[in-house]
């Protein structure tokens, strides 16, 4: 059979994103990366938590922080954590169009998400907690701009996936790219978690 | 289908500019490993020029400075890394009886990106002046530095380090899921283990050194007060971040050199290597604490007792698995039938030198008696026994061992020598005094000294001693210069080789090889050896064998971040911004374009086959 013929579900595999060599590397090389981007965001969280009170003249956390907002926030990313999963789910059924909808799904709550957090971020400059002000507001913006970029990177590499494919039903050259992306999507929402809970939550009761 | 297409040869630049053969891209980092290995020469021949006399005026005290950041940064990220690369390449899928690397793609992207690292830091004596905060570029000074010299060390460095990344992931993988059958992971060659160890490092190493790099940057470039004490920044993390990459970096850099030797010293001992077990074991110890010992390098901050005792008990244990190396590879030799061939010259020269940077390591592990070794140049002895005592000696070792894998001819062996020695020696003369001069005083990094320190004399045999280093270099040179033009080597096998990659007719087959090996033993092609088989038992039966396309890609990619790393540093955001797009529609176009590779038939492998003389 060939890795870009569309499977039918008589010769669908178990496992159609480790059916192949191709697959299975990319299935473990992505877990690695995965290692190797967890490291990268305790580097950021650890800085973070040494710099969170140096915010000079500029508003504490405690004065900061809209938990409102942020709870909408990660309400979003969780739920569309969730719709990776049903995505996944299409992925192991050979139902196609059902993967794409919760990809849509997805991709949607990831801008919305995204959304709030340029908003987030503009009422901050506002109150004169900007990027150049402290050493807390550098460790700020660029842990939750890290996160946040990731987000940015997955909703276009979801984009790319879903108009690249969307014609050609589930084949063995697919099937790791979309399962990948599912993967990372999940990594970037429990960065997010660690963020909800060290930055807001510590900066709100801390 | 692009699958069945036949391939299409490229030939010349376009071929190695576009080539995902890691053989191919093994031979390209050790030429510009090699490259950047002279210019790191040169700066220290000519820091060595200044140092040769008290009082000297050869080289201002600015250049000076700018010349021991280079020489470091580059040794460390352009030369040794990437040579360590060359022979991962050239070797690992080989040893493992795989046909490429897990992502050729990916590999031949890691090279490029380190390539324009590379250039990019070293445009610096061009563009407005080197970087002079050390190799180490500790904040304040670096984020105050002047001009836009740390600019390219922290591009530089960057850029090359997502190389090294990719790179690191790519083996990991590679060896993990592309060994021959009956490649079991306590069959694989210790040169394989040790490029999957330090590939691990690498994927847990890096990182730190990512962000450290982005945080030194956003102080430099869009005024971020990380290490700005004045805005409530702190110094100290860069240093934390900086040896949490550092000294696994250390040990990344190693590890290969020790696999080398294994290989050499097992090779013309005619003996199956001694307690291999313990071997990797000690491997993967070494690399595991590795990350125990950062702060040994941070001593004198002032992070109290308890802190510097930790992390000094954690450095002296490093001691016992690297003990356990050195015993296992003397227990080698004893009793085999030593052949002593350059490569094996080199071996046997690690040995007591690596030994010697190990005592001062240990030394050095006494918070104690740091506090008077710290910054002096005991530790420049210290680092570079183990640097160049270590890492280079064994990279020399599997220079003139692996040579003809790569390149299909055999180095001079007198020529061979005559490197080792003039090298060798020199290497002694210049770095053995250095530990005497910094117990009498003298700090590292300075550019002069007064006389009537008794310092002089020392100093003129260290200076000395680095003329003889660079003598042995360009015998190397000429060496490499004269086997380019003579014929393949004779035998495919011309050191009786005991593993997978001396099995293979030369010149190695663009596909490795033409059936995948059955792997029966640690050792695999002695086995068959001593079995009486002319070679490699096949696991499967002559076939189509699939290749990975070439392709321009990865070239473009670095080149669209060495772009934007222009425009970052000169503050043209439009500049910034074009490269960075360019390097996106790479990675676009490589998502959305079908490359399924080719396929080499089954007829012309049956040809190549025929064509092989024994």
């Amino acid at each position: 059979m060939h890795a870009d013929e569309r499977l039918n579900d008589a010769n669908f595999p178990e496992h159609p994103e480790k059916a192949t060599l191709e697959g299975k590397n990319k299935f473990l090389g992505f877990w690695l990366f995965l290692g190797g981007e967890t490291v990268l965001f305790a580097t950021l969280f650890g800085t973070y938590l040494g710099l969170r009170h140096m915010n000079m003249d500029g508003p504490t956390t405690e004065e900061l922080f809209k938990l409102p907002t942020v709870f909408l926030a990660t309400m979003l990313l969780l739920t569309s954590s969730l719709t990776s999963v049903y995505a996944v789910l299409a992925l192991k059924q050979n139902r196609v169009r059902n993967l794409q909808g919760w990809f849509l799904v997805t991709l949607l709550l990831g801008l919305g998400f995204l959304g709030l957090e340029v908003y987030e971020f503009m009422e901050y400059v506002h109150e004169g907690h900007t990027f150049t002000s402290s050493a807390f507001g550098s460790a700020f913006y660029t842990l939750v701009g890290f996160h946040g970029g990731h987000v940015a990177f997955g909703c276009l590499w979801i984009i790319t996936l879903l108009v690249r494919n969307w014609n050609r039903g589930i084949t063995l050259v697919n099937a790791p790219k979309y399962y990948l992306f599912a993967l990372y999507w999940h990594f970037v929402d429990v960065v997010w978690v660690f963020i909800f809970t060290v930055v807001y939550l510590m900066g709100k009761v801390g | 289908m692009s699958t069945h297409a036949s391939h299409t040869k490229r030939s010349g630049l376009m071929d190695w500019l576009t080539t995902v053969d890691h053989k191919k891209i093994g031979i390209l980092y050790l030429i510009a490993g090699g490259f950047f290995f002279i210019i790191g020469g040169i700066e220290a021949m000519l820091m060595r020029i200044q140092l040769i006399k008290p009082e000297n005026d050869f080289v201002a005290a600015e250049t000076f400075n700018q010349l021991l950041t280079m020489h470091g940064t580059t040794m460390i990220f352009f030369a040794a890394m990437p040579l360590i690369f060359a022979f991962m390449n050239a070797v690992v899928p080989l040893q493992i009886g795989a046909r490429d690397v897990a992502f050729p793609f990916v590999n031949a992207l890691g090279f490029w990106l380190f390539f324009f690292g590379g250039v990019l830091l070293n445009l610096s004596w061009l563009l407005g002046g080197a970087p002079d905060a050390g190799w180490t570029a500790y904040a304040p000074l670096s984020t105050t530095s002047g001009g836009p010299g740390v600019d390219f060390y922290v591009l530089g460095i960057q850029i090359s380090g997502i190389g090294t990344l990719i790179g690191g992931i790519n083996f990991l993988v590679t060896i993990i899921n592309m060994r021959a059958p009956g490649m079991t992971f306590m069959r694989m060659p210790l040169f394989t283990w040790t490029a999957f160890v330090t590939s691990g490092l690498i994927l847990f190493a890096f990182p730190p050194l990512t962000i450290g790099l982005f945080m030194l940057s956003f102080d430099r470039v869009f005024d971020a007060n990380f290490f700005n004490p004045d805005n409530g920044g702190n110094i100290l993390i860069w240093e934390h971040i900086f040896w949490i990459f550092g000294h696994p970096e250390v040990y990344i850099l190693i590890l290969p050199s020790f696999g080398a030797i294994s290989e050499v010293v097992a090779t013309f001992s005619r003996k199956r290597l001694f307690g291999y077990s313990a071997m990797v074991f000690a491997t993967v110890l070494i690399g595991f604490l590795g990350f125990m010992v950062w702060v040994h390098h941070m001593f004198t901050v002032g992070l109290g007792p308890v802190a510097n005792s930790i992390f000094a008990v954690a450095t002296m244990a490093i001691a016992v698995p690297t003990g356990v190396k050195i015993f296992n590879w003397l227990f080698t030799m004893w009793g085999g039938r030593i052949v002593f061939s350059t490569a094996m010259l080199w071996a046997v020269g690690f040995i007591p030198t690596f030994v010697m940077g190990g005592v001062t390591g240990v030394m050095l592990a006494i918070p104690s008696a740091d506090y008077q070794f710290h910054d002096s140049y005991f530790v420049v002895a210290h680092f570079h026994y183990v640097i160049v005592g270590g890492v280079i000696l064994g990279l020399f070792a599997g220079l003139y061992y692996w040579y003809p894998r790569m390149f299909n001819r055999v180095l001079n062996e007198t020529l061979g020598k005559i490197h080792f020695w003039t090298f060798f020696i020199g290497f002694h003369l210049t770095f053995f005094p250095q530990h005497f001069l910094g117990l009498m005083g003298m700090p590292r990094r300075v550019f002069t000294y007064l006389s009537g320190q008794q310092l002089d004399q020392l100093n003129f045999i260290s200076s000395i001693g680095a003329f003889l280093m660079a003598i042995g270099t360009i015998v190397l040179f000429i060496n490499i210069i004269i086997s380019a033009s003579k014929k393949y080597a004779p035998s495919s096998d011309p050191w009786n080789g005991r593993t997978l990659e001396w099995a293979i007719p030369y010149p190695t087959p663009e596909y490795n090889f033409a059936q995948t090996p059955l792997v029966r033993g640690l050792d695999a092609y002695w086995i068959e050896k001593t079995a009486g088989n002319k070679g490699m038992t096949p696991a499967e039966p002559v076939g189509d064998i699939h290749m990975p396309n070439p392709s321009i890609l990865p070239l473009f990619m670095s080149i669209g971040l060495f772009i934007a790393a222009l425009g970052l540093i000169y503050n043209h955001m439009t500049v910034t911004i074009m490269g960075i797009v360019a390097t996106f529609i790479c990675m676009f176009l490589r998502s959305i374009i079908d490359d399924h590779g080719f396929h080499i038939h089954k007829e012309e492998v049956e040809a190549d086959l025929k064509g092989v003389k024994e």
